[in-house]
């Protein structure tokens, strides 16, 4: 039992964690720009390579220079919406999926141009674990990351639920052509969504890769689950996303457990399929989420 | 001598690429150029053909599956039918839904079969694939064999383009334009646009498996990482967009013309300093991304733009991209 907590609980919701993170950037982008973003898991790989850059500048712990990553990051993806999708705006959104799609290609070749394709890390050395009760123990770095989770996360609430900008937000995702007719400014909207999206794309990137490593690949590997996520929130929730996020990523932990017999119940090399039989499932079943989002 | 002997056999070698290329292209014509449905799978079709045909028509081994030594055609038929059957389960689930929905269930299903070549050892021989693929005409003496095979490619491409071409002019393509230019429009006249919709989406797939059989014979081997899923997916996109979509000469175009282009700057980039040519390879990858991103905005009817059954062209100053507003502007609408 307690084994199952170490083992496959605990990194399950660390993993969860980060699909949330991600899932909300993936669920605003398709809710209020209306297209499903495939280069969102090349901009988490963008922020983690600033981040692990400004490490090697300055020598700090990850979580210090994150912010600055975000930054960085956002400047980049904002000046990719503004030279690669505003000029398809008007356009039909299955063209825009197009473009993030070459756009996907195009940061990730990127990255490899300029850092490499080495496998690293953000941090060196190994760390002990936190032991409770003489048998839980938890790795400080996960603890780390589900906190920071906690924190990004009722920053997003606040921004969505207390500012103008928030419900503006709220706003267009619930209908564009009613929240123009009132007079919000959409391209306002549209930029804060990128820097939303950016900044906890960034964020679930750096998490990933302190609990695991940096690889040009480590982005588009979470795709397919942010999507799935996505769409078992609901399309345009964001706390649909963070449901969705945990609840993949806590059940893709939990189907390499022993629940049958000695093995595992599925072969690991098959963790990444489980993503998607959820979101096959959702398809069929609820295509509208467990938390009624749109279905386009 | 020597030196035209080569180049001819590259320009042989180049072709016949170009032509597997050109079917794949063709498939997704179908799926996009006409009906308007999003493939980004296309390496996950390619590689279910690719190892149908390869582990039908081997001779018996015991690192993987198959090897029943059966004749090219079984091998190829196979291909289509299990590409087929798989695009007809992912139609049916999601046919329903918007176009980002088909791409990602495609880019999944992709993933997925990745995932089952690689894990599943004792049927594919896992990550170092399946080899010694026959390859026809391959007994005939040197440049005969390449040049056998090469025709046997442009053949193919040539029935495929007749039988689409025809497919384009007859009412269910029609139907088809219909449907990608005006859904509901399509739906009132009484047909059933699920079912065509799935139609399109499983001839476009049956193509592109039969493009991966040919490709599995024609390199002698297949593995899961023959190639870059995402960059041979985006390169068939590339194709059709320059090519011109719903233009079957525009696909046969774009595929050879990028074909040529992207081998071209490869033996350029594998002539640089080792270091440097790593690099450059992604850059290739980075420019080929931009210049579908210029074609999307600048010139989003391609080389060769749609031409209407009956002579002529997509009505003056509304491109292919603009038609298709209509088509998710309603879609909008109804949501």
């Amino acid at each position: 039992m307690i084994e199952f907590i170490n083992f496959h609980l605990i990194p399950g919701l660390v993993l969860g964690s980060i699909y949330a993170l991600g899932a909300i950037g993936v669920t605003l982008t398709f809710g209020i720009l209306r297209f499903a973003n495939f280069a969102h898991g090349e901009t988490m790989t963008l922020g983690v390579y600033f981040t692990l850059s400004l490490i090697i500048l300055t020598g700090l712990h990850p979580l210090v220079v994150m912010p600055l990553a975000m930054a960085l990051t956002t400047i980049v993806i904002l000046g990719v919406d503004r030279v690669f999708y505003k000029p398809l705006r008007a356009a039909p959104t299955v063209v825009l999926v197009m473009a993030s799609f070459g756009l996907m290609l195009m940061v990730r070749s990127a990255i490899q141009f300029t850092w490499g394709v080495q496998l690293t890390s953000l941090s060196t050395g190994i760390v002990k674990p936190y032991i409770f009760f003489d048998a839980l123990r938890i790795s400080p770095k996960h603890v780390m990351i589900i906190i920071a989770t906690i924190l990004l996360m009722l920053v997003v609430h606040f921004l969505l639920t207390r500012t103008r900008m928030g419900k503006a937000m709220r706003a267009m995702a619930d209908s564009p052509e009613l929240a123009r007719l009132t007079g919000i400014d959409t391209e306002a909207v549209v930029r804060m969504t990128w820097i939303i999206g950016t900044c906890l794309a960034t964020a679930a990137g750096v998490f990933l890769a302190i609990d695991t490593h940096v690889e040009t690949l480590m982005g588009y590997k979470l795709l397919l689950p942010m999507f799935a996520a996505a769409i078992l929130g609901g399309i345009g929730r964001p706390y649909g996303a963070v449901a969705g996020g945990l609840i993949i990523g806590v059940v893709e932990e939990l189907s390499t457990y022993a629940w049958i017999g000695d093995g595992p119940l599925l072969n690991p090399g098959y963790k990444a399929g489980v993503a998607f039989a959820i979101m096959v499932v959702m398809l069929i079943w609820r295509p509208s989420g467990l938390f009624r989002g749109r279905v386009f | 001598m020597d030196q035209f002997y080569g180049i001819f056999l590259y320009i042989v070698a180049l072709l016949t690429m170009g032509g597997i290329y050109a079917i794949l292209t063709l498939g997704l014509n179908i799926q996009w150029g006409f009906t308007g449905l999003f493939n980004a799978g296309i390496a996950g079709f390619l590689a279910v053909g690719a190892y149908t045909s390869a582990l039908l028509t081997t001779a018996a081994s015991e690192r993987h599956i198959g090897g029943l030594e059966a004749p090219y055609i079984v091998g190829l038929g196979a291909a289509m039918v299990t590409s087929g059957i798989i695009a007809y389960v992912i139609g049916k689930i999601c046919i329903r839904l918007r176009s980002d929905y088909l791409a990602i269930a495609t880019i999944g299903i992709a993933e997925i079969l990745r995932l089952v070549v690689k894990n599943e050892t004792w049927a594919t021989n896992g990550p170092r694939g399946v080899s010694m693929v026959p390859k026809p005409f391959e007994t005939l003496p040197e440049p005969y064999n390449q040049i056998c095979f090469l025709l046997l490619i442009l053949a193919t491409v040539g029935v495929i383009y007749l039988l689409i071409e025809r497919a384009r002019r007859s009412p269910w393509g029609r139907v088809m334009t219909a449907i990608r230019e005006n859904e509901d429009a399509a739906r009132a006249a009484g047909k059933d646009v699920e079912r065509l919709r799935i139609e399109a989406f499983v001839i476009g797939s049956m193509l592109m498996g039969l493009a991966g059989g040919f490709m599995a014979h024609y390199l002698k081997f297949i593995g899961p990482n023959a190639t870059d899923p995402l960059t041979s997916t985006f390169l068939v996109w590339v194709m059709l967009t320059v090519g011109g979509s719903a233009n079957n000469k525009g696909a046969i175009l774009g595929a050879m013309l990028i074909w040529t282009v992207w081998s071209a700057t490869e033996i350029f980039t594998s002539r640089l300093p080792e270091e440097l040519a790593i690099r450059t390879a992604y850059i290739r990858i980075f420019l080929i991304g931009l210049l579908l991103q210029i074609i999307l905005q600048k010139f989003s009817k391609g080389i060769l733009p749609e031409q209407r059954p009956g002579g002529q062209s997509t009505a003056a100053g509304q491109s292919t991209l603009a038609g298709r507003s209509t088509m998710a502007g309603s879609k909008k609408d109804s949501t």
